[in-house]
């Protein structure tokens, strides 16, 4: 047996008895991306869907002043709060979210058919009452838009020449793409749980050796560097893909349980997403796992490649931020980018658009030969004299 | 048998070893003795090829350290100045391990593992996992594991440190049978006791130089004192 492997089957047997491993790369990993996301969608999904149905319940001043403006409103899902003395301080003061206020003079303009004027007094530095607010004045402009109507009908005119502009919202959104924009975070998810699949490991196999004073030993057997170092990057690979596969399964899962058909979307969390996100990912893997070794082996302690990798694992948060920010059009080059093509072919993947083989062949090409880089990179670290001798 | 010529080593500013000569022979123990911080570690490092030498020439059996240090580590056993084992593996995995890395088969390693188990009276720890056990366990894991291979060098850092009065007296009759099977045995310390027990040869190290290389006879001849310690004290330069 070669000595990759004996050093890869030793890792593993080792691994695979350490309770604290076991938790992070099988349990935690795959399963804080999923968990973390369903919590949040519930929340978000829920609520949005909360606020257009729930009744809207406002402060009104002088809801005596406009019976019939309030009775439609009512109709509309209004609920009237009791007035209160001073509702610009209230709202200031973040004792209640909107008010809505109706001008002394209202009844006497409303027979004139003059303008009536209404106020609504809310915070928009507030983000809370945005939709309330939207909810509010959309209520106040159905009902002046129906009696703008109907003077113009009892006046012997056409209504529609009071709208000589007519906007129709054509959505192009297809279903799969609105889910794909919540699922934005998704890649970065699936990232997350490969880097924390390998992370013990790659910090136990070198720095953690280190530490506990083992290395010395192990280096002082007949055997190339690389090869201990390719048994050790191997073993973490495996956690590490170990980790992604359990963490995928469990996006499938959570995929059925979401409740995005309310929304109106779908997302392509089947069977194919799984087929062809894990290999698309599997270069990334080892990316990863030879750089996480790398800082690792860099690392003076334990502790210290704990932090450093701690800061190493936002790193993969830049390319979702810029997608998520910057609407940019795939091009070629960017699936060439180790990290930015993964992620944009997941995220064409969860909108159930074809990825091109080509873009799939280029973003896996690449990323293995950046992966060969960093280990020829962390093999010059491992052939230092400085490596085995713990300070 | 392993012959040092000229080994020089410096670490910035610092000479850590300077011009360091001397062999150890087969069927022989041999003693590397000096305070902490003489060179012993570093001298240790060179020859089983850990460190590469700024000058000088390292041979074990014949072959030179710096140009084929994998045949050269095949053919010595180390227990370095670390030697930590794998808590998570039993004893014997430990062994089987560097057994592998060796490149042996799985019968030579269970022979030798038996072997080893049983003259080092590992017995009743062997099967257990390494996690707590004692000092004298742990030293005595590590000896087995860098001698798995029959190697026909033994180097040893410090072998005796942390150890207690039993566990060191079992250790020094266990590095006698290698040598009475005529293994080259090359153990570095600080202590007189160790050396003056234990070693045919002795090589005073301090600040990185060889003050005195020969038997423990020859050095208390050389200068002129009966105890063995007061000849080291006046080798080494100090004044108590």
């Amino acid at each position: 047996m070669s000595a990759t492997w004996v050093v890869y089957f030793k890792e593993m047997r080792e691994s695979l008895r350490d309770r604290r491993v076991l938790m992070n790369s099988l349990l935690l990993g795959p399963l804080l991306g999923p968990v973390l996301f369903l919590v949040l969608m519930r929340l978000v999904i829920g609520r949005e869907l909360e606020k257009a149905e729930r009744p809207l319940p406002v402060v009104v001043i002088g809801a005596e002043r406009a019976p019939e403006l309030i009775d439609a409103m009512k109709q509309m899902g209004l609920v009237v709060k009791p007035a209160i003395a001073d509702p610009e301080l209230a709202v200031r003061e973040q004792r209640i979210d909107l008010a809505l206020r109706i001008a002394a003079d209202f009844g006497a303009a409303w027979r004139a058919g003059r303008p009536a004027q209404v106020e609504i007094i809310y915070d928009s530095s507030r983000r809370e009452g945005g939709s309330d607010v939207d909810r509010l004045r959309g209520m106040l402009d159905s009902y002046s838009h129906r009696n703008g109507a109907l003077r113009l009908l009892a006046r012997g005119l056409a209504p529609s020449i009071a709208s000589p502009l007519v906007v129709a919202n054509r959505d192009t959104a297809t279903p799969q793409g609105r889910g794909a924009l919540l699922f934005a975070m998704l890649p970065y998810m699936l990232v997350l749980t490969i880097f924390i699949g390998g992370l013990w490991l790659a910090i136990d196999s070198t720095a953690g050796e280190r530490e506990r004073q083992s290395l010395e030993p192990l280096l002082a057997n007949p055997v190339p560097r690389d090869r201990i170092l390719l048994g050790k990057l191997l073993a973490t690979a495996s956690f590490s893909t170990a980790s992604l596969t359990l963490g995928l399964l469990a996006f499938l899962c959570v995929g059925m349980f979401m409740p995005t058909e309310q929304l109106g979307m779908s997302l392509a969390l089947g069977p194919h997403f799984f087929a062809i996100a894990l290999p698309v990912l599997v270069p990334l893997v080892l990316l990863l796992c030879i750089g996480q070794i790398l800082i690792a082996a860099f690392a003076r302690s334990v502790r210290e490649a704990q932090t450093y990798l701690g800061i190493a694992q936002l790193v993969p948060l830049i390319p979702s931020i810029v997608l998520s920010v910057l609407p940019v059009k795939a091009q070629l080059w960017m699936y060439a980018v180790p990290l930015l093509g993964q992620q944009l072919a997941i995220m064409r993947l969860l909108r159930a658009e074809p990825v091109p083989a080509l873009a799939l062949a280029l973003s896996a090409v690449v990323t293995l030969l950046a992966a060969t880089a960093v280990f020829l990179l962390t093999r010059r670290v491992y052939d230092s004299e400085r490596l085995a001798i713990a300070t | 048998m392993i012959e040092v010529q000229g080994l020089h080593k410096s670490f910035g500013a610092r000479r850590a070893v300077d011009n360091v000569s001397f062999s150890a022979r087969d069927g022989e123990i041999t003693g590397l003795l000096g305070p902490n911080g003489a060179g012993k570690t570093t001298t240790l490092r060179m020859l089983y090829t850990l460190m590469k030498p700024d000058a000088g020439t390292v041979r074990v059996d014949g072959r030179d350290a710096v140009l084929e240090p994998l045949a050269v580590r095949r053919t010595i056993g180390v227990l370095p100045d670390s030697r930590g084992i794998y808590k998570r593996l039993t004893a014997r995995e430990n062994i089987e391990y560097f057994a592998a890395l060796q490149g042996m088969d799985a019968e030579a390693t269970r022979q030798s593992c038996d072997t080893l188990i049983a003259t080092l009276g590992m017995q009743e720890i062997a099967g257990r996992r390494t996690e707590g056990f004692s000092q004298g366990e742990r030293v005595k894991t590590a000896i087995a594991r860098a001698l798995v291979h029959a190697p026909r060098n033994v180097l040893l850092d410090e072998p005796t440190n942390g150890l207690d009065v039993m566990a060191t007296r079992g250790l020094r009759e266990f590095l006698r049978g290698l040598k009475a099977a005529g293994r080259c045995v090359l153990l570095s310390t600080h202590l007189m006791q160790e050396v003056a027990a234990l070693c045919d040869r002795i090589v005073i190290i301090a600040h990185g130089r060889v003050v005195a290389d020969g038997t423990p006879a020859q050095l208390r001849e050389l200068a002129g004192e009966q105890q063995l310690e007061e000849a080291f004290v006046k080798l080494i330069g100090e004044t108590p």
